[in-house]
């Protein structure tokens, strides 16, 4: 244990806790702006492994790990459009159409590779990128300022999206679609416009998560994401719908993660008893959402489709 | 004189649900600085008729005209941008927003960030202007139900409508308040804005319109002044046919007290204190009416006396039994009826047959069930028995409840809580959404059972069925009693100030 508690160990934990906390974060920041607007999307699972499988094929075949990326997010668009037609202009449940897109994923990029790859070939993605002078501050610089680029975009958009969400014009919209979608429509907006909107930039940015993962654990297998697009989900009630909650839960589980991984490693914990701290961070995030569902209202409309008629 | 074009014109305006003829053939104006009425009970078609105008809905035949020109309004954004507001029943707001957030939703010269400074200085401009006190900055959910309204008002305002539909805008409203609303909308008017005003109750008609158009199962039937009629004109115009507005009521014969609350405190679905400390005594043979705007613990206090929510502090005394935390089998059993305020959640199965709902509290019980299968000839023939004695107008006893009218569901509960002959009867705004026919028969009934003995607890948000039917008229306020007055000594305008809050 006593391993545990060094400088190298606490450096480790909390730069790869950094780094496995993106992917939540990117997932779980998509999935906010669609809650707020009404839109429960659990096929956030499957888009990402899509778009995992798009930036990795992609980057396997071109070696430009930027492709990849666009690849990714391009998965998401399109995957948002299909979700789009199925909640929005179907009005089909939400929660049953996610889980379709969530097998979907699954089923899909598995083909896939297995078609297109068959035997898991590495991929190179981005180097770090030491930010200047914040990087050489000793320790700090290391947990914080030497990441691949798509960590820092990821953490970038944490304020543009709580912008968006609380200072333009179409957060107004997603905040009132969110609450009272006949209020806004009596008002002239567009129900399904806003929830097309947001539906597309949740997919996209699930799509992104998905590529990222891909891209930083430089392989593509079945079942990549073992989970982590639900727990992005999760992680949305976590933060109480708000990105700046939502980072910090992100954090806190990629923290946990890398904890339980630096145990491991260190012998702390071995066998059974590493599965069972492997479940740590699930357990965590359920003890927080009991707290916090009791405590915060989420969005009036959530899960409900809008039909002007009714 | 030659009469200047109207700001709106309907022309042979016909709407057709699946079965239903919602508007037929409807014809209807508005002149600028005018107040328009329309009058009709609820499913006369006054509501299609208005989202029709607002794009909600779109018509069948017929053609809109503003200010002459034939306009195709097919959304919100078309009736918006023609100059047209809407100031709905179910107020349309987002509760999580601020005011100014509120006002500044849909506008068209909205960029890419809003500017919400500068939609609360407008707004407060409009405040001022009208007398429409309320803060931009703070958040809808705060507001109480008046300041509400004003709100919808101001969004009105903003987009400088026009035309002014306001659907029932009184409901919610105690006595001043829609004095206060009276005089808004007079002087909206004489801005030479035209107003429609869509309601049922025939006083306030009678008080603010310019002109009267009264509709009937989707038909307008005529179309008067107010100076040219009458209440019992217009409700035999509503209705059909002649309607006794108050029911006959012989003085109370009071007996015993049957039902005795102390003290009584209950929770909210938030946690917060919705009935405080709350206290009253019903006699045998008379009714109490508890009066007050919606959403000061009359639901709580409703439910906590028919065992649907749990009692925090104080005793609820059935014939001196106490029944403080019983289930609402146990209350029942102790001689309790109660006629919910939502009929479809609380009142009735929607799916179940019109025979079903009616055995519902008995079905476990001899005659109607014996070793736990239902025996369904004695549940047809109490059904055939409770339908004809109470004037249900259904097709038959296993139609789908869900397809009757309103009052006739109201009905039906009301055969099914009456058939258990209570001690005490628990009535939560027993004629809302129902038609004057059947709200007129219920009122009857309740009196009727009175005049049997039974204690009555009339909850309702509409001051005139309180005033109509109550002995002692009690008023709430935050969950707390308020005052207690024998009718005969009732003031409205001293009911209207308790409502408020204020003049304890």
């Amino acid at each position: 244990m006593s391993d545990f508690f060094t400088m190298a160990s606490l450096v480790f934990v909390v730069g790869s806790g950094i780094r496995l906390a993106t992917p939540f974060l990117l997932a779980a920041l998509g999935e906010t702006i669609g809650q707020r607007s009404g839109v429960l999307n659990l096929g956030v699972e499957g888009v990402m492994l899509l778009g995992a499988f798009g930036a990795y094929y992609t980057i396997l075949e071109t070696k430009t790990p930027v492709l990849g990326v666009l690849v990714g997010i391009g998965v998401g668009l399109v995957m948002g459009v299909v979700y789009g037609l199925v909640t929005v202009s179907l009005r089909a449940e939400q929660g049953i159409s996610g889980i379709g897109i969530f097998l979907f994923g699954l089923g899909m990029s598995d083909l896939l590779f297995q078609k297109q790859v068959g035997t898991p070939l590495p991929i190179r993605g981005f180097d770090d990128w030491h930010i200047p002078l914040l990087s050489e501050i000793p320790k700090v610089g290391e947990m914080f300022f030497q990441h691949s680029v798509l960590v820092y975009l990821a953490f970038v958009l944490v304020p543009v999206v709580a912008f968006l969400i609380n200072r333009t014009t179409f957060g107004l919209n997603i905040r009132a679609v969110g609450e009272n979608p006949a209020a806004a429509d009596s008002l002239g907006v567009s129900v399904a416009r806003v929830r097309y909107g947001t539906i597309i930039l949740a997919n996209l940015l699930a799509g992104l998560a998905g590529a990222v993962l891909a891209i930083e654990l430089g392989i593509f297998q079945q079942n990549l994401t073992s989970g982590q697009g639900f727990i992005a989900v999760a992680l949305v009630y976590f933060g109480a719908w708000r990105p700046t909650g939502v980072m910090a839960g992100a954090l806190l589980f990629g923290l946990v993660s890398a904890t339980v991984l630096q145990w491991k490693t260190l012998g702390i914990v071995s066998g059974a008893a590493s599965s069972i701290t492997a479940m740590a961070p699930a357990v965590l995030t359920i003890v927080a959402l009991v707290i916090i569902t009791r405590t915060v209202g989420q969005p009036s409309a959530l899960t409900k489709p809008f039909d002007r008629g009714s | 004189m030659t009469t200047p074009t109207p700001l709106l014109r309907l022309d042979g305006i016909t709407k057709r649900f699946p079965g239903v003829l919602a508007n037929d053939s409807v014809d209807f104006d508005v002149q600028a600085g005018e107040i328009h009425a329309l009058l009709g009970e609820n499913g006369a078609g006054k509501s299609t008729l208005m989202k029709i105008l607002y794009g909600l809905y779109n018509q069948d035949e017929g053609q809109v005209f503003l200010a002459g020109e034939p306009a195709d309004i097919t959304r919100p954004s078309d009736a918006i941008q023609a100059g047209l507001a809407m100031i709905h029943q179910h107020f349309m707001l987002v509760p999580t927003l601020s005011v100014a957030e509120n006002v500044a939703l849909g506008l068209a010269d909205s960029g890419f960030l809003v500017d919400t400074s500068s939609v609360a200085d407008r707004i407060s401009e409009l405040s001022t202007q009208y007398g429409l006190a309320v803060d931009p900055e703070s958040n809808v959910w705060q507001l109480a139900v008046g300041e509400r309204q004003r709100v919808e008002i101001i969004k009105a305002l903003y987009r400088d409508c026009r035309l002014l539909i306001l659907d029932e805008p009184t409901a919610v409203l105690t006595p001043q308040e829609v004095e206060e609303l009276f005089v808004i909308l007079r002087r909206m008017a004489d801005d030479s804005r035209g107003l429609i005003f869509i309601s049922h109750k025939l006083d306030e008609v009678l008080a603010l319109a310019d002109r009267i158009t009264v509709l009937r199962d989707g038909r307008v039937v005529g179309e008067t002044k107010p100076e040219a009629t009458s209440k019992e004109e217009l409700a035999r115009m509503m209705v059909g046919r002649p309607v006794q507005l108050t029911p006959d009521k012989k003085p109370s014969q009071q007996g015993r007290v049957r039902l005795a609350i102390e003290g009584l405190q209950v929770e909210g679905d938030r946690g917060r204190r919705a009935v405080n400390n709350f206290s009253i005594d019903v006699r045998g043979g008379e009714i109490v009416g508890i009066a007050g705007v919606s959403g000061n613990g009359q639901r709580e206090l409703a439910e906590a006396l028919a065992g649907l929510r749990p009692v925090t502090g104080g005793r609820i005394l059935l014939d001196d039994t106490e029944v403080t935390g019983s289930t609402p089998r146990e209350v029942r059993g102790a001689g309790l009826a109660y006629v919910p305020e939502e009929r479809m959640r609380d009142g009735v199965v929607g799916e179940f047959t019109v025979a079903e709902n009616l055995v519902l509290v008995d079905h476990n019980a001899e005659p109607y069930c014996r070793r736990g299968v239902l025996r369904m000839r004695n549940i047809a023939e109490r059904a055939v028995t409770l339908v004809e004695r109470f004037n249900v107008k259904t097709p038959t006893i296993d139609t789908i409840t869900r397809s009757l009218s309103g009052g006739n569901i109201q009905k039906l509960i009301l055969a099914r809580e009456l058939s258990a002959e209570p001690t005490v009867l628990v009535a939560s705004q027993p004629t809302r959404g129902v038609d004057i026919g059947a709200a007129e028969y219920i009122h009857r009934r309740l009196v009727e059972e009175r005049d049997r003995g039974t204690a009555i607890l009339v909850i309702s948000e509409d001051l005139d069925e309180i005033l109509t039917l109550a002995d002692r008229v009690a008023v709430m306020f935050e969950g707390r009693l308020m005052a207690v007055r024998d009718r005969a000594a009732v003031r409205v305008e001293e009911i209207g100030l308790l409502m408020a809050g204020s003049g304890a």
